[in-house]
């Protein structure tokens, strides 16, 4: 790791005050930004924390809407009991994040401003259609993730929460990366007033996206038989020494029907 | 057997200090004034280096010395050494290209060292390395054996023309040949032996202190073999002469084989000690260990076996191309020759073989012995040969391997080995039984019911630990003798220092080997230490590896008890007026047989010391060294039963159930034996079904260079294991011992795939199995 001068913001103001520093970043968990520094790959002048700021951390849920500060880590959200009981998938789905000491750290704000196209955050974002709030605006998560580690934040910008409504039905089952854990494919269905939503995380070469043909059918059936049949187009499914196209294609669906049988069985 | 002697449970002595945090480690010493190194690396697996400019890394803060490759030359250091010399079958010695500390003016893998910068402070040294300017000129690179010895393929030491280092075999061409003509069946198969990783816990770390004042060298090192690591930085490398050079491998945290080698960082370490005038620590990154390690396996290779019309094996024939990497590592050579082409004979009767192994150069990391080195692999081809065999013939895999199992001894096989002990069906109805293979065929249907396929599979390894006699491998071409020593130190007291040439970091050592002078000399456990890992403090040894330090390092200590025993015994009659046959050794004392005399073992010690009072002649001590050099390897054996569940969606094997039945000759601490089996079965699971090292086949650069990418086994990936133990002890050494550290890496493998082919229906599958491999070998078998 390089030398950088390290800042402990002590409110989200003061944050995006430090931030204009040199070429400094945010710091949140760590869990990605620390590991490219030791190995050299990041090499920021300054690191501005967010840990300490107590607007940014914790969960609220009042009724079906559920606002999570971006310095809530995935261990809060896996074990959140007011969580669990209007959108366990979204905990269940924290609970499956990488290992433990990664689950201590790590933040869904740094997560999601990551935006690592194989994280599990950006298809819950998508398929709950959530609201990305930041210091300076809300960005629909559809408009917020923008390819592989790009998202609609400027450089000063500040994810300070995420906002959505829990729908009655939702599920997410992930194929974990054997090394990494994280996910070769992961599947968001939810099933809302306004209907079928499903994201598909770790498959795509540009990042999270909307499986439209699973959408299409579950919006006949909510029911995974619904998906026999239907065909996932491995065309812009990405391919690396861990999985193919076709295998992450085939991935897709079987998360998917999965998903769908989980989350009929939890409603 | 005593609650501490041979064949008890006890519990390990030195796991209080592992496991609380208190083992001393090389990165745990300090030296006054010791300064920290970080190595220039290549980034290009294949490249000349047109000019190296140190100058702006000099300037750096705290950089005290960055010095290359020529300044080592100048100071006469010698290139590295492969320690085995290979013939072709053409009679020429191995073409052996040069393998320079830091490389001159050419770099051959990812990872090649090319300059040392020392400073004040670790990030100061890699801040000036980051500095250092290389110029580089980048060539063409190939990773893959099969592409290396196309025509056309970069040329990467010019000693090695096609990038060939020998092409040797074994065996009876001829014979073979005919034998193949008679036959009724004949199966062929294609296997690959992935390339592995070590991953040892601890990385390879090195402190070199050059003490001026003395014209001294101490080297502190992360080694499996210290005194070989003495004789060979100062025979070949001329760091300095032997007296002069002391090399400490004090707590290493698991080798696996990867650090028996000597690595270029600590042969530099001592050298810029004394270019630069401070102690000079290195420790390796993860990083770092995933690109230099020596890397173990990655054999591609075709073979052919033939049966007659009853099944019984007539020949077998064997083609394989050994990927030795950029340069030829200290046992490289053996690795793929004699500790593989041997035991291509496995359990069975086999009247003819011809092994073919062509040995080929590639811009890779190093390839050398790894947990089980050769005999994994060998074991691998023959077992799933086997398997496959009684598949095409539709009959039993049990049966066929029964109808060809070796069933006399000793049986002298076509490839050198002469088995002297062994009963293979007794280790293979002892699984069979405990597996339930009898109800697979339920299981089956049940696993079915559920939309999951059902395999099982099993291994009939045979391995050689204990490479001897030093006569007959000195004949094959190796550069040492493989005998082990050992000296037992009697204080006056009557407390004990054993001192050993085996090498301890991970086996339990300070436990087995006080077991057994426990129950040789009645004396309490906690009354015996066992010293190794210093060449100042133990005499010249041979280290540990290949399973050799129970048959061949508690031998040495066997024998050296012997005389212990045989002096104790003659003062104890002297004391005693007794007739010295007469004396026994129980409950701490020596007593006159049949009477109730008798003299406790610490006051015989006092009287060897006091030497009051001695029979006449008698030399003062109680002191006794001895070197053991055994008559033959030791065969340990087994049979392994694996069984599996895929899920056909996903690709998914969940391993559910694991059997080793293991013959290990005599044992001393059944519990650490077990220990021993279940991390190699870890470790084969793990090559089976998850390992694998990856290079872009273009651009030479590893693609599976961290955890991120490199899946390990964890506990959740593996089944608990039933093993058991039916033993036939060793004729060839005092205690009967056969060895059981790689034993499980060597068994399990072709175990795991013969499950998941029988389950899926198709032998196309290679390791790794990971679920992606397994769910197109599904749809590619249901397609045809
Ligand atoms: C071994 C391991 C396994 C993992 N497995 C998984 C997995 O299975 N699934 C998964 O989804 N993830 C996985 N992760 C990643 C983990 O979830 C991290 O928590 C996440 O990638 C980053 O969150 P963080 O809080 O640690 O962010 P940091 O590392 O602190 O920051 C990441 C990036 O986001 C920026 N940033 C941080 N906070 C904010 C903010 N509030 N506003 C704007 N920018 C910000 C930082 O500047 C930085 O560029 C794994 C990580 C590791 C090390």
């Amino acid at each position: 790791m390089y030398s950088v001068n390290y800042h402990r913001a002590s409110s989200v103001a003061d944050a995006a005050k430090l931030i204009k520093k040199g070429d400094a970043k945010f710091l949140s968990g760590g869990m990605t930004l620390i590991p490219a520094m030791k190995t050299r790959l990041a090499a920021p002048s300054d690191l501005v924390d967010l840990n300490h700021i107590a607007e940014l951390k914790g969960i609220k849920v009042s009724g079906k809407t559920v606002t999570i500060g971006a310095a809530t880590t995935h261990y809060e959200v896996a074990t959140d009991e007011k969580l669990k009981k209007v959108c366990p998938a979204i905990a269940e789905l924290a609970g499956l994040i990488g290992d433990v000491a990664v689950r201590y750290r790590g933040t869904i704000g740094g997560s999601i401003a990551n935006n690592d196209p194989a994280a599990d955050y950006p298809a819950a974002l998508m398929a709950l259609d959530a609201t990305v709030v930041t210091n300076k605006r809300q960005i629909p998560a559809e408009k917020f993730f923008k390819g592989l580690f790009e998202t609609a934040l400027k450089d000063d910008e500040i994810v300070t929460a995420v906002t959505f409504t829990a729908p009655p039905k939702a599920a997410y089952q992930k194929f974990p990366n054997p090394a990494s854990r994280y996910a070769i494919t992961g599947v968001f269905v939810t099933k809302g007033k306004d209907g079928v939503r499903v994201a598909v995380t770790g498959a795509g070469d540009n990042g999270v996206f909307r499986s439209k043909e699973i959408e299409a059918a579950l919006a006949k059936k909510f029911d995974a038989a619904a998906l026999d049949g239907v065909k996932v187009p491995s065309a812009n499914m990405m391919t690396d020494m861990h999985a193919s196209a076709d295998y992450r294609a085939n991935l897709v669906l079987v998360m998917a029907k999965r998903a769908v049988t989980a989350a009929n069985a939890g409603a | 057997m005593g609650i501490e002697g041979i064949g008890a449970r006890v519990a390990r002595k030195e796991d209080k200090r592992f496991i609380t945090g208190a083992g001393r480690y090389v990165d745990d010493m300090v030296v006054p004034g010791m300064k920290h190194a970080a190595f220039v690396r290549s980034p290009y697996a294949h490249a000349q280096i047109r000019k190296i400019d140190v100058k702006a890394a000099q300037a750096m803060p705290g950089v005290i010395a960055v010095l290359t490759g020529k300044e080592l030359k100048a100071d006469g250091i010698g290139n590295l050494i492969c320690g085995w010399m290979i013939h072709s079958k053409d009679g020429s010695p191995m073409k052996m290209g040069a393998w320079s500390p830091l490389a001159v003016d050419k770099v051959r893998y990812v990872g090649d060292a090319v300059a040392i910068v020392v400073a004040d402070t670790k990030g100061q040294a890699r801040d000036a390395a980051e500095a250092v300017e290389v110029t580089y000129k980048e060539l063409k690179a190939v990773a893959d054996v099969t592409e290396a010895v196309r025509k056309g393929a970069p040329q990467i030491h010019p000693e090695a023309e096609g990038n060939l280092i020998f092409d040797w075999e074994i065996g009876n061409a001829k014979e073979t040949e005919a034998a193949f003509k008679k036959a009724a069946h004949v199966v062929k198969m294609d296997v690959i032996n992935n390339r592995l990783v070590p991953n040892a816990m601890e990385p390879r770390a090195a402190l070199g202190h050059y003490d001026k004042a003395e014209d001294h060298y101490t080297c502190w090192t992360t080694s499996q073999n210290p005194h070989v690591a003495r004789l060979v930085m100062s025979a070949f490398y001329n760091v300095a002469p032997e007296n002069k050079l002391r090399v400490i491998a004090p707590d290493v945290g698991g080798g696996f084989g990867s650090k028996i080698y000597i690595y270029p960082e600590e042969l530099v370490c001592l050298w810029a000690s004394k270019k630069s005038g401070v102690p000079v620590k290195w420790v390796a990154d993860r990083s770092e260990s995933f690109l230099c390690d020596a890397h173990g396996r990655d054999h591609v290779t075709h073979a052919e076996m033939a049966f007659d019309e009853n099944h019984k094996i007539l020949g077998f024939k064997v083609e394989t191309m050994a990927n030795l990497g950029a340069y030829m590592s200290l046992f490289s050579s053996a690795t793929p020759t004699y500790l593989y082409a041997t035991l291509l004979s496995g359990q069975y009767d086999i009247p003819a073989i011809h092994g073919n192994v062509k040995a080929i150069y590639t811009n890779t990391a190093p390839v050398d012995a790894y947990r089980g080195a050769g005999r994994p692999e060998a074991a691998f081809l023959v077992e799933r040969m086997m398997e496959v065999s009684a598949r095409q013939f539709g009959i039993s895999p049990a049966e066929l391997r029964r109808k060809n199992f070796i069933t006399s001894f000793p049986h002298q096989t076509p490839v050198i080995m002469n088995y002297d002990a062994g009963d293979f069906a007794a280790s293979l109805d002892a699984a069979m039984k405990e597996a339930d293979y009898a109800g697979f065929a339920k299981r089956k249907a049940e696993a079915a019911k559920r939309g999951k396929l059902r395999g099982i599979g099993m291994s009939c390894y045979i391995e050689a630990c204990g490479i001897a006699p030093s006569a007959a491998v000195g004949s094959l071409g190796a550069g040492v003798g493989l005998w082990e020593s050992a000296e037992v130190r009697v204080n006056a007291v009557g407390t004990i220092e054993v001192l050993t040439g085996s090498h301890s970091h991970g086996q339990g050592h300070e436990t087995t080997f006080a077991q057994l002078v426990a129950e040789r000399l009645s004396v309490p456990l906690d009354s015996i230490s066992i010293v190794h890992g210093d060449t100042d403090k133990v005499q010249m040894g041979m280290g540990t590896y290949g399973s050799r330090s129970g048959a061949v390092g508690m031998s040495a200590i066997s024998k050296a008890l012997d005389k212990v025993e045989a002096k104790a015994k003659k003062i104890a009659a002297h004391l005693m007026e007794a007739d010295e046959g007469d004396i026994v050794i129980e409950n701490g004392a020596l007593k006159v047989a049949g009477t109730d005399k008798s003299v406790p073992w610490f006051q015989v010690a006092l009287a060897a010391y006091t030497a009051h009072n001695l029979p006449g002649g008698m030399e003062p001590g109680l002191k006794e060294t001895a070197f053991y050099d055994p008559s033959n390897f030791t065969f340990p054996a087994g049979c392994y039963i694996c069984e599996v569940e895929i899920d056909p969606d996903t690709g998914v094997t969940e391993i559910v159930q694991f059997v080793a039945a293991d013959d290990f000759g005599n044992i001393i601490n059944p519990m650490i034996v077990e220990g021993q089996v279940h991390g190699g079965i870890a470790q084969g699971i793990g090559q089976a079904l998850l390992e694998g090292a990856h290079y872009d086949p273009d651009s030479g650069q590893l693609l599976t260079a961290s955890y991120m990418d490199y899946t390990m086994p964890r506990a959740a990936d593996l089944p608990s294991f039933k093993v058991s133990t039916s033993n036939t002890p060793s004729p060839s050494n005092p205690l009967g011992m056969k060895g059981c550290g790689e034993a499980g890496a060597i068994g399990s493998p072709p175990a795991v795939i013969n499950a998941i082919t029988d389950a899926i229906g198709t032998e196309d599958l290679t390791m790794p199995a990971t679920p992606q491999k397994v769910w197109a070998a599904i749809r590619s078998a249901t397609k045809h």
